[in-house]
């Protein structure tokens, strides 16, 4: 493998794949920027709405209002306001947060970041192993008889997305768990560590962390693990009457050597790419995780922007989540020719 | 509950139905088995069966139960479901069977009304998206050079893109939006994957035999593409239009539970929005988040089944478990 590779990824390929995350970046941050425009609602009457809102007669309220433009740039030329935000955004400034005014929006995104991230990552490989390893399971026919009725019925869970996982989950292992043990165990109704724990890289705020991202993370790899393994389910069975499977058996290769080295080594591989499609709605699922569990990150920052019609704090958001999904899939489209050796052969790279 | 059953016992026959396959390649022309059609599988009808039943009941549920309750305040607060008792000990009526929420809102009449706007949404947003992907994906595999380079890209991008994050930035920037407004926004992210999968699929039959005949046959592109090549694809087509309802729900669903969505009419999610916001989950109003949940639940559940089904219509190398 590590000889093969040094002749390199076709250069074309990175060059596709580069061009398809940049257009994705721009066309996100492009309708981020239109649409509020086509909406009849002026984004500084709305902020000075709330102002007014929350602080009953504002002073000198057009002289605010018309501050305000001028900070946002809409007394400027279209395409000007254009460029100028391309700009901004690519810099990660997203201007200043309306709620807490005056933090800047990117200050608000850094600190919920890494949060999001962490779960994330952690769900998505946890997700990824079990899943294809169960597919794998359904198929091999080694495989003890209760696995193959006990892991379809666990297929029922895939049908329900994350958001409703969640609060069921909170229901039974928060709520009622601590009726039922009364009081002695449950887990954190919100939060993603204790209030009384302060941040650091001590034992007890990594207990702490472990203890309130269970049920979040839980809720996600429990309704999320049947993509992988449906997916894995039918590259198996197409696998599984390959010839060169068949000879591997007539060898008399041991049936795990079989499975691992000539079955799942290439039925997985399409699954890498799977990756790429589902994403997006994974990213979207987890946010509305982090909602129902007031978890510290992007989703809680965007379901209260939302509450308090924050605009700056709902693009920067939004945005950045979606450069994060298009990275990705970036990230996962350059590892791909490094575990199919059959891109770098071909310059072609349609898969 | 009876769908794990079904799972099981999908199981239980495989070496029996591999040893009936022997059989009837033997007795080739024998005489026809019911499931030897393959549009009969358990899973696909036990799936159809329940949405159809979800959609009757919100159909005929309108004829039968006054949907007027749905309004603030028609009903007593935080009644639990007939049978059950409240934290303040206070029972069920008869009256409103299913409780009610903390506004006075009757549960049932919210889910008769709620159930047909969110598959609704669903279907709509779906047959939209599918409509776009049909036509995207024939003129990609059929034109191809440049108008295939455009659409591969295009489509490449948007499947990529969270569909939830671009919505919420729109309605959070347009405020409230109508059931069918929301459809249509949500269709503008359901278009990628048919059209990926129709362009695939055109790109290789295009090769094959009976559509090189038709060609040289003098059918004209329209005849090839609706009448040659449709045909092969309506499994396919279908497994991906309910693959596509069930994202639309999500979305929809997602959209509703951070607070957007249509304000005023009644959809599952909005239920579900309101419950989490006062505080029913701490507060043990079960039946308030929890019965639009397990709809919902089961909803998807049943989509999963078709689509399942569907999955072994088109491939039958999946029939064999």
């Amino acid at each position: 493998m590590s000889g093969a590779a040094s002749s390199g990824i076709p250069r074309e390929y990175i060059l596709n794949r580069l061009i398809t995350f940049v257009i994705t970046v721009w066309l996100a941050a492009t309708l981020i920027w239109i649409i509020p425009r086509l909406s009849p609602v002026d984004p500084a009457e709305v902020m000075l709405g709330r102002m007014a809102a929350g602080g009953a007669f504002v002073e000198g309220a057009d002289q605010i209002l018309e501050q305000l433009r001028e900070r946002f740039g809409l007394n400027e030329p279209l395409w000007m306001q254009y460029l100028l935000y391309l700009r901004s955004i690519i810099t990660f400034d997203f201007g200043l947060s309306a709620a807490s005014f005056p933090t800047p929006v990117a200050a608000l995104i850094w600190q919920a970041l890494p949060w999001t991230l962490g779960l994330m990552l952690l769900s998505v490989i946890i997700t990824f192993i079990i899943g294809n390893a169960l597919g794998a399971f359904m198929v091999w026919e080694r495989t003890p008889r209760v696995w193959k009725v006990v892991i379809p019925s666990l297929m029922i869970f895939t049908a329900i997305p994350p958001i409703l996982s969640g609060l069921l989950l909170l229901y039974l292992l928060s709520i009622k768990m601590r009726q039922w043990t009364g009081g002695d165990f449950f887990f954190p109704l919100t939060g993603s560590y204790g209030l009384n724990v302060e941040p650091g890289f001590t034992l007890e705020f990594v207990n702490s962390v472990i203890y309130h991202g269970t049920l979040p993370a839980l809720s996600i790899i429990l309704v999320t693990f049947g993509f992988w393994t449906l997916g894995m389910r039918g590259l198996m069975i197409t696998v599984q009457g390959e010839d060169y499977v068949n000879l591997a058996k007539a060898k008399g290769l041991r049936p795990r050597y079989v499975l691992y080295k000539y079955m799942v080594r290439n039925a997985i591989l399409p699954q890498v790419t799977a990756f790429a499609l589902k994403i997006g709605l994974l990213v979207s699922g987890q946010i509305l995780v982090e909602r129902i569990f007031s978890y510290n990150g992007m989703g809680k920052l965007l379901y209260d922007a939302i509450l308090d019609q924050d605009f700056a704090v709902i693009q920067g958001v939004s945005f950045i989540i979606i450069l994060m999904t298009a990275a990705s899939v970036f990230i996962v489209d350059l590892i791909y020719p490094l575990i199919d050796p059959r891109i770098r052969q071909s310059t072609q790279g349609a898969a | 509950m009876a769908d794990t059953t079904q799972q099981g016992s999908n199981l239980g026959p495989t070496t029996d139905s591999e040893a009936a396959g022997v059989v009837d390649t033997s007795t080739a022309s024998g005489k026809f088995n019911r499931f030897d059609n393959p549009w009969l599988n358990p899973k696909l009808l036990w799936g159809v069966g329940i949405l159809l039943f979800i959609i009757l009941m919100g159909m005929i549920g309108q004829f039968l139960w006054n949907t007027e309750l749905v309004f603030t305040g028609s009903t007593p607060l935080r009644l639990p479901p007939v049978g059950f008792e409240n934290l303040r000990g206070t029972p069920g009526v008869a009256d409103y069977p299913l409780g009610t929420d903390g506004a006075g809102r009757d549960l049932l009449a919210l889910l008769i009304v709620g159930t047909p706007n969110t598959l609704m949404i669903g279907a709509v947003a779906s047959l939209i998206g599918m409509s776009t992907g049909i036509f995207l994906g024939f003129s990609a595999g059929f034109i191809g050079g440049r108008v295939d380079d455009v659409i591969r890209i295009l489509s490449d991008v948007m499947i990529t893109m969270p569909p939830l994050l671009i919505l919420v930035v729109f309605q959070a920037a347009f405020g409230d939006v109508s059931l069918i407004m929301m459809a249509v926004l949500i269709a503008g992210f359901m278009w990628q994957s048919p059209t990926r999968l129709i362009r695939a699929q055109v790109l290789s039959m295009r090769e094959s035999g009976y559509v090189k005949m038709a060609q040289l046959s003098g059918a004209s592109t329209m005849h090839i593409m609706f009448r040659e090549m449709m045909p092969n694809l309506v499994p396919y087509l279908f497994g991906s239009f309910i693959a596509n309802v069930t994202t639309a729900i999500v979305t929809a669903v997602g959209l509703e539970v951070l607070g957007l969505g249509p304000q005023r009419i009644p959809t599952l999610g909005r239920v579900i929005y309101d419950a989490i916001n006062s505080g029913a989950l701490i507060q043990n109003l079960w039946w308030w988040w929890g019965l639009p949940t397990a709809l919902l639940a089961i909803m998807f559940i049943a989509l999963l089944l078709v689509n399942l089904g569907l999955d072994e219509v088109s491939n039958p190398r999946l029939r064999k478990l």
